[in-house]
């Protein structure tokens, strides 16, 4: 394994920037998710360190080495696509070996088999072994296909999406394995995605990607306790963080060039007193907690409450605020 | 707008049993969910309602009428479908407004239903625009202003959010919702997606097999889930099954898993020894550091509010909902204990739930509102 570094890296495809001046470190070992909506450039990034686009501007450094001007094989990158794409005519086996009898790297066929036992088992797909890649569920074909890039040791993982097309609960059962299996190996990873829920929970730093800019990197808690601005706030939180006009706080103590109040969730407490012109509008049963819909003169705000909590459609409260956070009009946060 | 009466439907395809003699009442404006694994029979049974497929047996009685063989178009039923297919060729106005042209309806009443639609679904700046450009979540407003402009005795909807990406999904559920809350219309939901399901319903019917495993609001389904399949589909992570083997008198408060003495809801049956289930939701376990049942931390998930953590137990992976706050290291030795008065027991073998004190008392509590 190795680190990879972007220097001012850039891409546009007609008039459309796709990647735009980017510098990013992937550190020895670490699993760095990029998150972001359809078109943030998540999957030109992945293709650009893989050798599958050409830079436009920058370079890419993998182990050291600038690799900017090699072909995708020279680069000893592993890449697992969104759409799982397994040889139908060769036994799950028969898949798993493959990059592992290419003619530029030939590997004895008995580490092949103990490669393979060990990963099969790893990704609980060992009893399928002699299948037809066709014969599997569509989970198992994905682990197949992920299997496939972890038989090699690459300098570096790229996965893109390879959990969105599961069903919810495959892919609760496989976040967790492939960060284990990564841990394991102390493989390097960079996987895209667009489900908040995949970075937070795998990534060792998440990169936000907003219109081909990185617009911010960290650890999962910093990126969701201490967003740089409104976008990367409103990446992460299910529900979402609540953006408050300013004005509707009149009795608090805010920067004078806030604009815009950001308050989690968790962080909107209700309390029963009367003042504030909160009113309950619609209960929401999730079971594990209940989400309280509020009307705040006339702006939409939610709350966490617990599913036991004694309050009704219609109940006037006072809401307090933990933790806010301030941004101006640009959109940019104001740190205190 | 009317109340759908379903009476032992049954629809069989050759050989395969798709719905297996269903019975159940939706109520006059109630937004009504139908919850499954695929294969279940819940688009099938949501078909025939719609007079799209015809049942083997059974009758459908929409607003008091026997409508079990009437063509679909006789019926006063809008459907949406997951693909939502719009005249590529016509902009929004006219893709809205085509129900209506076809049935007939004058040109002026046309324009005040379609500005109506339009209005409840905040498209009316996009009504003169072609509906090719538009994005998913438009698109689908377009498809549901289609339906909702037929002013029709009930909504049927195939999941209508499915091609949505997550985030936009949760945003259209809450549209969905207020949308239901304005018009009062009975609406029959058909996803196989747990969260719409219970962000949305006034009651769920959860379907597996051709058969409805449980018929009650969101709440119930998830507090006092009546089998182990229904247990196991909604919640996120799963409710966590904990096997033993043991039995139960009227009255007992402890069950034993292994050298570990439980505490649960008084049982109000008695069972013999055999296989049982105890199931815990993640939430309802806390992490101790000494006693309780003993496991190794196999991963944490974080998610920002709260996080997850996994541990490796002797009755297999136990997942539980902790504080964002508190700190756990893989490897590390912990214990887990249970809200005693939130645990359901199973039998083994049929799957159904045993009735305990929990699922005997009266839920308390809000509703949607």
């Amino acid at each position: 394994m190795a680190d990879v570094v972007l220097h001012n890296a850039s891409k546009t495809f007609g008039p459309v920037t796709a990647v735009d001046h980017v510098d990013l470190t992937i550190n020895d070992g670490e699993f760095v998710v990029l998150l972001g909506p359809t078109g943030a450039g998540k999957t030109t990034t992945l293709r650009l360190i893989a050798g599958l686009e050409n830079l436009d501007t920058g370079r890419v450094m993998i182990d050291g080495r600038d690799v900017s001007g090699d072909a995708p094989a020279l680069r000893d990158v592993s890449f697992v696509f969104q759409q799982y794409s397994l040889y139908p005519h060769l036994t799950v086996y028969d898949n798993l070996a493959f990059p592992l009898r290419s003619p530029t790297r030939r590997v004895p066929e008995d580490e092949i088999r103990r490669k393979i036992t060990d990963i099969a088992t790893m990704l609980h797909i060992d009893h399928k072994l002699q299948n037809k890649a066709t014969r599997l569920s569509g989970g198992e074909m994905q682990r197949v296909a992920i299997g496939r890039a972890l038989v090699r040791n690459p300098k570096i993982y790229l996965m893109d999406e390879p959990l969105s097309s599961l069903d919810a609960k495959l892919r609760n059962e496989l976040r967790l394995e492939l960060k284990r299996i990564q841990h394991e190996l102390g493989a390097t990873m960079l996987y895209v995605t667009h489900d908040q829920i995949e970075a937070m929970t795998m990534a060792t730093r998440i990169g936000v990607l907003r219109e081909g800019k990185l617009v911010q990197i960290g650890v999962p808690r910093e990126i969701y306790e201490d967003p740089n601005d409104i976008y990367v706030a409103t990446r992460l939180g299910q529900p979402h963080i609540n953006l408050i006009p300013r004005n509707l706080f009149p009795d608090v103590a805010m920067p004078p060039a806030a604009e815009t109040v950001g308050v989690r969730t968790e962080n909107l407490l209700i309390s029963r007193h009367n003042g504030a012109a909160a009113r309950i509008d619609w209960i929401e049963h999730l079971g594990d907690q209940n989400h309280l819909h509020i009307d705040l003169n006339g702006h939409k705000v939610t709350t966490l409450v617990q599913p036991d909590a004694q309050l009704d459609v219609g109940d006037v409260v006072a809401l307090e605020l933990q933790n806010p956070l301030y941004f101006d009009r640009t959109g940019a946060r104001l740190r205190g | 707008m009317a109340e759908i009466r379903v009476q032992n439907l049954q629809k069989s395809f050759g050989d395969f049993v798709a719905v297996q003699g269903s019975s159940f009442v939706v109520e006059n404006g109630e937004f009504f969910v139908m919850l499954g694994p695929s294969g279940c029979g819940k688009t099938t049974t949501l078909r025939m309602i719609a007079g799209l497929e015809l049942p083997t047996g059974g009758e459908i009685l929409l607003g008091g009428e026997d409508v079990t063989f009437k063509r679909a178009a006789q019926r006063d039923i809008a459907f949406v479908f997951q693909l939502f297919a719009l005249y590529p060729h016509m902009n929004v106005r006219a893709n809205i407004g085509f129900p209506l042209k076809c049935q007939g309806t004058p040109r002026a009443e046309i324009k005040t239903r379609v500005d109506e639609a339009a209005r409840i679904l905040r498209i009316t700046h996009l009504l003169d625009k072609p509906v090719s450009g538009l994005a998913g979540g438009d698109r689908q407003r377009v498809a549901l202003g289609r339906a909702i402009v037929r002013q029709p005795a009930a909504f049927m909807m195939d999941e209508p959010l499915g091609a949505l990406d997550a985030e936009f999904r949760t945003l259209m559920c809450h549209e969905l919702r207020a949308l239901h809350d304005r018009l009062h219309a009975t609406t029959i939901y058909v996803t196989h997606d747990q969260m719409e399901a219970m962000a949305m319903a006034d009651k769920i019917a959860v379907m597996n097999h051709g058969v409805i495993e449980q018929l009650a609001t969101p709440r119930e389904i998830y507090e006092r889930p009546a089998t182990m399949f229904v247990a196991d589909f909604i919640g996120s992570p799963a409710m966590n099954f904990l096997a033993f083997d043991g039995g139960l008198q009227r009255g007992d408060r402890h069950v034993r898993l292994n050298s570990l003495s439980v505490e649960v809801p008084e049982s109000h049956e008695d069972i013999s020894q055999q296989r049982l289930v105890l199931g815990a939701r993640p939430e309802h376990i806390r992490l101790s550091d000494e006693g309780g049942l003993r496991g190794e931390v196999f991963g944490t998930e974080y998610l920002g509010t709260t996080q997850i953590v996994t541990v490796i137990t002797e009755h297999g992976k136990v997942r539980a909902r902790v504080g964002a706050d508190r700190r756990t290291t893989v490897g590390n030795q912990v214990g887990l204990t249970f809200k005693p008065e939130k645990l359901s027991i199973f039998e083994h073998q049929s799957g159904r739930a045993i009735r305990t004190a929990l699922y005997d008392t009266n839920l308390q509590g809000a509703r949607h509102g």
